[in-house]
């Protein structure tokens, strides 16, 4: 008897259409990177029982366990439960799998849990995103990353968003060493100098990364209270414009940030090509079309950012572009 | 004489000995550490009981009292100079047994070296008192028993031991027992000290120049990155230089301060006419340790490094002052049998 699957379907639940005939790969969500080991040990049993026995790790930090017979999605579904209730991955349906494939898994670096230099908990928010935006069909990359070094390259993402703090400087506590200053220097913007035996920070320079606190030795610099965020927007690959997020807003709160993210699922469903090639169409190419007021008027809908943000008027964005002018000889 | 308060005792005794005082003691900063969620224990101006952290070790030692990070100390115009103000309100510090040791060493190289004292220095230090937080058990990196700095039986108003919610107190400033009396019972109370730590250290009796010399220091010249945390949470530590700052446009008027200085940091060995004595942080490694372990003591009698260990907690590098230590008195035994 042949075979009768429903691709479109098999895709929604996140499984890849392969090219080996009646061969499939399920796509394992893990939002924030961040999986417990009992999880990942259930994963290698899925593979070892269903797949070829091994496990593709992907660029979104999900895995992917492929040479999966097309007949066994159900029995793989079954088995994924455990381990989508440990990630706490959104459901519509227990033992079915997970319920989209659009809103790709969310990424974060190590952040603050690891890295000296991350500046917030990048794997909660990216849980906290998740829970907030999945499950959705539309093609949405979300990415979060700890710190202006952007390790997770969040500017290859629809929403990048970046770790900052406001280093807060203890006058009394400084002895002049210039640390801050050089480490600024080598590995920042370059903000700090040092003025009559203090320190004075470029507060249009400063991207906020806390090079300065990590390297004070006096506690002199240290980080502030409060959590900020450079939202990024619309970088992409692809095939017609590969390009890098631009930087819509510095020192921006949580709250507003993730609101952001959810008003564009709005704007999405408003002005996506109802003809794109099985529904899906970047969010960038749909601002290309729009223009970028548009989208502003929709993205900022009932936000309210605190008083020290700073968003941008403009963006242009740059990139690559496949022309007719791409002629490398 | 002993006594033993309640929590809500201990907290009257802060709240009248501020009056009395400005406390000074060490605190817990949340999230003033390096790193994001990180904390720093150091050290501050209190009010409250509930402020004063008993647990754990401070990251900067009370010697930031006495010698300030950054200190102004007068103020000049062309033809005049005035002191900056000072409060002279006493002071109480709520310090631990190796810190009480410290006070001692600090006091040699401010005011019991050489012919004058450090005018600023006592300035600060004729209003300060001690209370001394006694040590139930030995923190993680000290090895204040090897260094004989690990037991104090005077040189404190009184002492603070914290037992199953109860507050004990050796008290040995005659005009606070009627306050203790009055909060409290009488006991039996002995400040508690450690006998034993987890790090100890030998330190060879003399060290041959032939020390400097030797391969031991090579690896700090690729391990440290002169940072010098280690001096700057040092509560013998006692290195400062000079800020001479003019802040007018016509540049007649300004202020000299004194700032914290590091033997491992980048200038310090800095001359006129560009000289530097040890650019290397082998050269500035042995340095440090030679005079903490060996080079006060051939001085004053005795060794200036007391072994709080906070130098060990404070390396970004991981690089560890009582193994280093060890490392020279090996190197010093070595060197004999070759001999």
């Amino acid at each position: 008897m042949g075979k009768d699957i429903n691709v479109k379907k098999l895709k929604k639940n996140a499984f890849r259409y392969s090219k080996v005939r009646n061969e499939t790969a399920s796509r394992v969500r893990i939002p924030g990177g961040v999986v417990s080991a009992r999880s990942m040990g259930r994963i290698a049993e899925i593979a070892e029982k269903y797949g070829n026995g091994t496990i593709f790790v992907t660029n979104r930090q999900g895995v992917e366990i492929p040479g999966i017979d097309i007949s066994n999605i159900d029995a793989v579904n079954r088995e994924l439960q455990l381990i989508i209730d440990e990630t706490k991955v959104n459901q519509d349906e227990r033992e079915k799998g997970y319920p989209a494939s659009g809103t790709r898994n969310i990424v974060a670096c190590p952040g603050s849990r690891l890295c000296p230099f991350g500046c917030y908990d990048t794997t909660d928010l990216a849980r906290k995103m998740d829970q907030a935006i999945f499950p959705n069909n539309l093609h949405f990359k979300v990415a979060f990353t700890g710190c202006s070094n952007d390790c997770a390259k969040v500017r290859m993402n629809d929403f990048g968003i970046i770790g900052m703090t406001e280093p807060q400087y203890n006058k009394d506590r400084c002895v002049g060493c210039e640390q801050c200053v050089k480490y600024c220097q080598k590995r920042s913007v370059g903000a700090l100098k040092m003025v009559n035996g203090k320190i004075v920070r470029d507060t249009d320079l400063c991207i906020g990364c806390g090079v300065c606190v990590t390297y004070c030795p006096t506690r002199a610099w240290t980080r502030s209270r409060e959590r900020y965020f450079r939202l990024v927007l619309l970088g992409r690959t692809g095939k017609v414009n590969p390009r890098l997020a631009q930087d819509f807003i510095k020192w921006a709160d949580e709250q507003s940030v993730f609101k952001i993210v959810k008003n564009a699922y709005a704007y999405v469903e408003e002005y996506i090509d109802r003809n794109a090639v099985e529904g899906k169409e970047h969010v960038g190419y749909i601002v290309d079309r729009t223009g970028f007021d548009e989208f502003v008027n929709w993205i900022m809908k009932d936000v309210v950012l605190p008083e020290k943000a700073e968003v941008a008027r403009r963006i242009y964005w740059e990139g690559k572009r496949y022309d007719r002018s791409n002629n490398l000889k | 004489m002993g006594f033993v308060l309640s929590e809500k005792g201990f907290e009257k005794l802060i709240r009248h000995l501020s009056d009395t005082y400005r406390l000074y003691a060490p605190v817990l900063k949340p999230g003033e550490g390096r790193f994001t969620d990180t904390d720093v224990v150091r050290y501050d101006f209190v009010k409250d009981s509930a402020e004063i952290e008993l647990s754990k070790k401070s990251d900067y030692s009370f010697k930031e009292i006495l010698t300030p990070l950054s200190e102004t100390l007068f103020y000049f115009t062309e033809q005049e100079m005035k002191e900056a103000d000072a409060d002279e309100q006493p002071v109480l510090v709520f310090l631990r047994n190796c810190d009480l040791h410290a006070l001692r060493r600090l006091d040699q190289i401010y005011l019991q070296n050489g012919t004058s004292q450090d005018w600023f220095y006592n300035r600060i230090r004729r209003n300060l008192s001690f209370a001394l937080i006694g040590c139930a058990e030995s923190c993680e990196d000290g090895f204040c028993v090897s260094m004989g700095a690990n037991k104090n039986v005077e040189g404190y108003l009184f002492s603070i031991d914290q037992e199953d919610g109860k507050f004990l107190f050796d008290v040995k400033d005659f005009s606070l027992l009627p306050v203790f009396a009055d909060l409290g019972n009488e006991a039996e109370v002995t400040p508690r000290f450690v006998t034993e730590n987890k790090v100890q250290v030998s330190i060879p009796e003399t060290v041959p120049n032939s020390i400097y010399q030797n391969p031991i220091w090579d690896e700090y010249n690729t391990r440290c990155i002169g940072c010098g945390r280690c001096n700057f949470v040092c509560p013998t530590c006692t290195c400062y230089t000079m800020q001479d700052v003019f802040y007018t446009e016509n540049g007649k008027v300004g202020e000299r301060r004194r700032v914290a200085a590091s033997c491992m940091v980048d200038g310090y060995t800095n001359v006129a006419g560009g000289g530097q004595y040890r650019k290397s942080s082998a050269e500035r490694m042995r340095f440090k340790v030679l005079h903490k372990v060996y080079d006060f003591r051939r001085r004053f009698g005795y060794d200036m490094c007391v072994g709080c260990g906070r130098c060990d907690m404070a390396c970004p590098e991981y690089i560890s002052f009582p193994v280093c230590i060890n490392k020279l008195n090996r190197a010093v035994k070595e060197g004999q049998i070759h001999e």
